[in-house]
């Protein structure tokens, strides 16, 4: 009860009672998750069910999965995943990797999943955004950008950051939000895995320039980059994996920590 | 039991995916024929309202679900088709309740869809204690995804949020009720919605 007063008389930040969200996100490779999880009380680390399940009651406001199977298999064993998870969990979210089509989306989101992210496919064919929000309205369409900075400009990168293209990062995300994005991850490349801290320049000029939500992705690794990127950018959610799977950051904790700097978040 | 008004707007599975978790029962409504043997519905919906109401329409359920005096709740676009008319597809809607569904204004400087956890505020006037929102925290968080809004109304908004401007998180006309987030997706919080819902007294019954 005291933390609900606290939590009506703090002053609100951005949306008025909208909180920045925090999203894990889990890798899985053939139905199984790949990082390393070291959470004590889990029975398989491995299983991503029970890992979103722990995930959200620890206070995940919506969890991100990226499939990164190659194989033909892959849409079956992620349609049995997806519907797992959305039976079992009571937070939005969204699935990404090997989408291609409409009816790659189509079948996830029957599956139970609220949102789906396009990445590589969206710049090879960006009419796929439209075709996507057209089908299913655009607060499904999740546009993720990965980005580098090349000489002086941020150029958007394919294949998990590993082929760049010409295309320029800010003019990228742009043409997504026209084509009907409702949302864009925005991973930095060159901050992605340093535990460093996010890319909060690049974040603020992105978010500053559009009016679709941002998620915020590369370089957590403390509790006082999650403020920084609140803070600096005004990013609407920050997005991480391994801090959190292997226990560095735990969410709870986290929460008190923003609601301490007065940025809004769901306790 | 629940029947879900199964009219192909939407992708309903975490909806029942949410009730199965609270063991309420539910079953699909498919055609008209079946409408009557339930004791209370849901609208669920998602996409776009104009044609979420042609779909609705097609499915034959327009003037039942406009006759039932059992409990009715309509969930995000659902609730929505419970206006007079939305400004999306300038579309005219059921008109259950005297109100309008309106686009969240260009000038408005906040992010559009208005998407993520929201604090809705229950206990305002004389609609404190609800039922609806029996054994909900005032303030607490509940999951929204939506670019259209039901206008903030005295009379039949039973919550609030704000996203720029005060709009209806929910509203009641009667037996209609109706929620802009999505329950299925909001923690406990959300779960515990449900469980009023299918809980709520049914007319006629003490």
């Amino acid at each position: 009860m005291s933390t609900i007063q606290a939590a009506l008389q703090s002053p609100p930040t951005g949306g008025l009672g909208l909180a920045k969200r925090i999203i894990p996100c889990l890798d899985v490779k053939d139905g199984r998750t790949v990082k390393g999880v070291n959470f004590v009380d889990l029975r398989d680390a491995g299983d991503p069910v029970e890992l979103a399940w722990q995930y959200s009651q620890q206070g995940a406001d919506e969890l991100v999965f990226l499939d990164i199977t190659a194989t033909h298999e892959r849409r079956k064993t992620m349609v049995e995943l997806v519907k797992a998870v959305a039976r079992q969990i009571n937070i939005p979210f969204t699935i990404g990797g090997g989408i291609n089509e409409i009816a790659d989306a189509d079948i996830l989101l029957n599956a139970g999943a609220d949102k789906i992210s396009v990445n590589s496919a969206a710049v090879r064919n960006p009419e796929l955004i439209n075709e996507l929000a057209m089908a299913f309205g655009k607060q499904f369409v999740v546009v993720a950008v990965d980005t580098k900075f090349i000489g002086d400009t941020n150029l958007v990168h394919l294949n998990g950051g590993r082929i760049a293209t010409e295309l320029e990062t800010e003019k990228w995300i742009k043409e997504a939000e026209e084509r009907g994005a409702g949302e864009i991850l925005l991973t930095s490349m060159d901050h992605d895995g340093t535990k460093a801290g996010f890319d909060n320049f690049l974040l603020k000029k992105i978010n500053d320039s559009i009016s679709i939500p941002l998620i915020a992705s590369g370089g957590a690794g403390s509790m006082q980059h999650f403020v920084d990127v609140f803070q600096k950018s005004n990013v609407d959610a920050a997005l991480a994996a391994s801090v959190f799977h292997y226990g560095e950051i735990l969410i709870p904790s986290l929460k008190e920590e923003l609601r301490k700097h007065t940025i809004e978040v769901r306790l | 039991m629940i029947g879900i008004v199964n009219y192909g707007a939407g992708n309903i599975f975490s909806l029942t995916a949410a009730l199965d978790r609270q063991n309420i029962a539910y079953e699909m409504i498919n055609s008209v024929d079946e409408f009557d043997k339930y004791e209370r519905y849901i609208i669920p919906g998602v996409g776009h309202a104009g044609a979420a109401m042609k779909k609705l329409e097609e499915s034959g359920m327009v003037e039942k679900i406009k006759a039932t005096s059992k409990p009715v709740l309509g969930i995000c676009v659902g609730m929505q088709l419970l206006t007079d008319f939305s400004e999306e597809g300038n579309a005219h809607l059921l008109g259950i309740a005297p109100l309008k569904t309106c686009h969240f204004s260009e000038n408005i400087k906040l992010k559009i869809p208005h998407m993520g956890w929201n604090r809705v505020s229950s206990g305002f006037n004389d609609k404190l204690d609800n039922e609806l929102f029996k054994d909900i925290n005032e303030g607490s968080y509940f999951y929204f995804v939506h670019s259209y809004f039901i206008e903030f109304n005295p009379t039949f908004t039973i919550a609030f949020a704000e996203h720029g401007i005060k709009f209806s998180a929910a509203l009641q006309k009667d037996n209609y009720y109706g929620v802009q987030f999505h329950p299925e997706k909001s923690g406990e919080a959300g779960e515990q919605l449900l469980k009023n819902f299918a809980s709520l007294k049914l007319e006629g019954s003490l």
